[in-house]
């Protein structure tokens, strides 16, 4: 048996009263880039959440490469460190330079020494573009640089999977092509990917797979011609519609 | 309704808005000039000068008035800013824990110490040796009136840094967690860093009120060499029977806690463009 990725299983979350994830059952292979797609409030972050327990499911189990992650005597910690995760708002510490940004955990979680930590993240910051940058402060820097020095934070600690919620979505509309390119090339380096996104060609030409959720449950999951192109789902089809024609 | 006609309505006052801000402003300023013609003509300036103002009294303050008595302020001050500081952090800490008689222990502290008078925990602390027998405040009177503004200002100080932790948003300890960072270190290297860097201006602040009421250690009946400011200055003018010396220790206070006060609210501004 293969290991997955992720594997969700009757995955249940709930806010209150509010049940916001109804049962999702999932898999992510190893190398795959799955794209999850919806309209706001399906859950989709949560479902993201729930894979490196920024949010604690309900109900159900969360495998990542094999381990289930539920498992209330699992170290979680150590469990994250191998997830990177990119979030829309960035969330870079704006009291730490971009190269301080990359260090700080790969010394004080993974235990490098500085000179490497160093190294590790001017490789990592050069990778997407951002090596100039350094010594800024996120303040100074634009919106898709913060997001390119965020995955590279991510990076710096060799993630066997990365996590990405709707990291394009808080940009310019000119900055958003940079992010992209970025991911895109992660994608084709092997990394194995769960992205939220509306950026439909991106989904399109990147992904493996596309899953659209709607009202907490998973409504289509397949490949992305099929599910973009030609959606089975009533729901698909005007969500796809909207997200494509937002100006009718 | 801009084109009404200008008739006068019955109720409405005869005066326009712009004419009745002008005879209020010349009233204020006629009660304004009254009032110092009465203090200029019915105050006894020459002994007011001779008790509050006299030159020979006020140098007898010096040098002591810079070499012991700022300088005891001073010390007094810094100890219980550093004691406020680090207590009030871990204060504010345990407000916010998850552990709920964490934060009950936290809670009545600061309702107790910031709903007594400072002056009652400096009595106390005299009465500490009474009540612990055989225990002494390390560092003599320096530790006692420490630990009297410390205990207040931390109090005081807690609730800054409540403020400033609870302003760190939440997706900082969430990129620090889903790094790996356990939550202990995920506070200590992305929240309170940015938690102390907000609550900068506040905490100049702070500093301020415990330069004034390190005054208080007045009433720790030092004497000699731990005198502070205001009981220099008492002691003086009870020496003198004149108020000179009051004075000169308030000119001091004033020398020190004005620029403070603008730096406090300098960083403040700074911290407004930033946002
Ligand atoms: N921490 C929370 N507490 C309570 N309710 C929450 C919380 N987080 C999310 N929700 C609710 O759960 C539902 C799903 O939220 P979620 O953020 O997962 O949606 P989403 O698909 O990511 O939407 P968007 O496209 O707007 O980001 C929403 O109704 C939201 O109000
Ligand atoms: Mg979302």
């Amino acid at each position: 048996m293969t290991v997955h990725a992720i594997e969700l299983r009757d995955l249940h979350k709930y806010f209150g009263k509010n049940e916001v994830l109804k049962g999702i059952d999932m898999t992510v292979e190893q190398g795959q880039v799955v794209c999850v797609i919806g309209p706001s409030g399906s859950g989709k972050s949560t479902l993201l959440r729930c894979v490196n327990l920024l949010e604690a499911p309900t109900r159900g189990k969360v495998f990542v490469e094999g381990v289930e992650v539920t498992d209330p005597d699992v170290d979680i910690d150590a469990v994250r460190r191998r997830i990177g995760m990119v979030f829309q708002q960035f969330n870079l510490f704006p009291h730490m330079t971009a190269l301080q940004n990359v260090m700080i955990a790969q010394q004080r979680v993974l235990k490098r020494s500085k000179r490497e930590a160093e190294v590790v993240a001017r490789d990592n910051l050069d990778k997407v573009g951002v090596g100039a940058k350094c010594d800024s402060l996120p303040g100074q820097l634009s919106g898709g640089q913060q997001q390119r020095v965020a995955i590279a934070r991510a990076l710096a600690m060799n993630p066997s999977l990365m996590l990405f919620d709707e990291p394009t979505s808080a940009l310019d509309p000119e900055l958003v092509g940079d992010v992209l390119t970025v991911m895109r090339k992660l994608a084709e380096e092997g990394m194995t990917m769960l992205v939220v996104t509306h950026e439909m060609g991106f989904a399109r030409q990147v992904a493996d797979r596309v899953v659209f959720m709607d009202g907490g449950v998973i409504v289509e999951d397949g490949a992305p011609a099929q599910v973009i192109g030609d959606p089975r789902h009533e729901r698909t089809r005007a969500f796809l519609h909207r997200v494509l024609h937002p100006e009718e | 309704m801009a084109d009404q006609p200008k008739t006068a309505e019955p109720g409405r006052a005869r005066l326009s808005p712009r004419k009745k801000q002008q005879v209020s402003r010349t009233i204020q300023y006629v009660v304004l000039i009254a009032a110092l013609v009465a203090v200029v003509l019915y105050a006894d300036w020459a002994s007011l000068a001779q008790n509050f103002a006299k030159p020979d009294v006020a140098r007898q303050a010096l040098p002591d008035l810079f070499t012991i008595a700022l300088r005891n302020t001073i010390i007094y001050t810094v100890g219980g800013f550093v004691f406020s500081f680090v207590l009030g952090l871990l204060l504010a800490l345990m407000r916010l824990s998850q552990v709920r008689p964490y934060r009950w222990i936290a809670v009545v502290y600061i309702e107790i110490f910031r709903g007594l008078p400072a002056l009652l925990i400096f009595l106390m602390i005299t009465f500490l040796p009474l009540a612990l027998p055989g225990f002494a405040v390390p560092f003599g009177t320096y530790g006692q009136g420490i630990l009297g503004l410390g205990l207040v200002g931390a109090a005081y100080q807690a609730e800054v840094f409540r403020a400033g932790l609870q302003a760190v948003p939440k997706g900082q300890t969430e990129a620090a967690r889903s790094l790996g960072m356990s939550a202990t270190r995920a506070q200590v290297t992305v929240v309170i860093p940015q938690a102390i860097r907000m609550v900068i201006p506040p905490t100049t602040n702070q500093f301020v009120a415990l330069l004034k009421d390190s005054s208080l250690v007045l009433f720790l009946g030092v004497s000699g060499e731990y005198v502070e400011l205001a009981k220099f200055g008492n002691d003086l003018a009870s020496q003198y029977a004149n108020a000179t010396p009051i004075m000169v220790a308030g000119v001091t206070y004033l020398i020190v806690t004005i620029p403070l006060g603008y730096l406090a609210s300098r960083l403040e501004g700074r911290k407004g463009r930033n946002r």
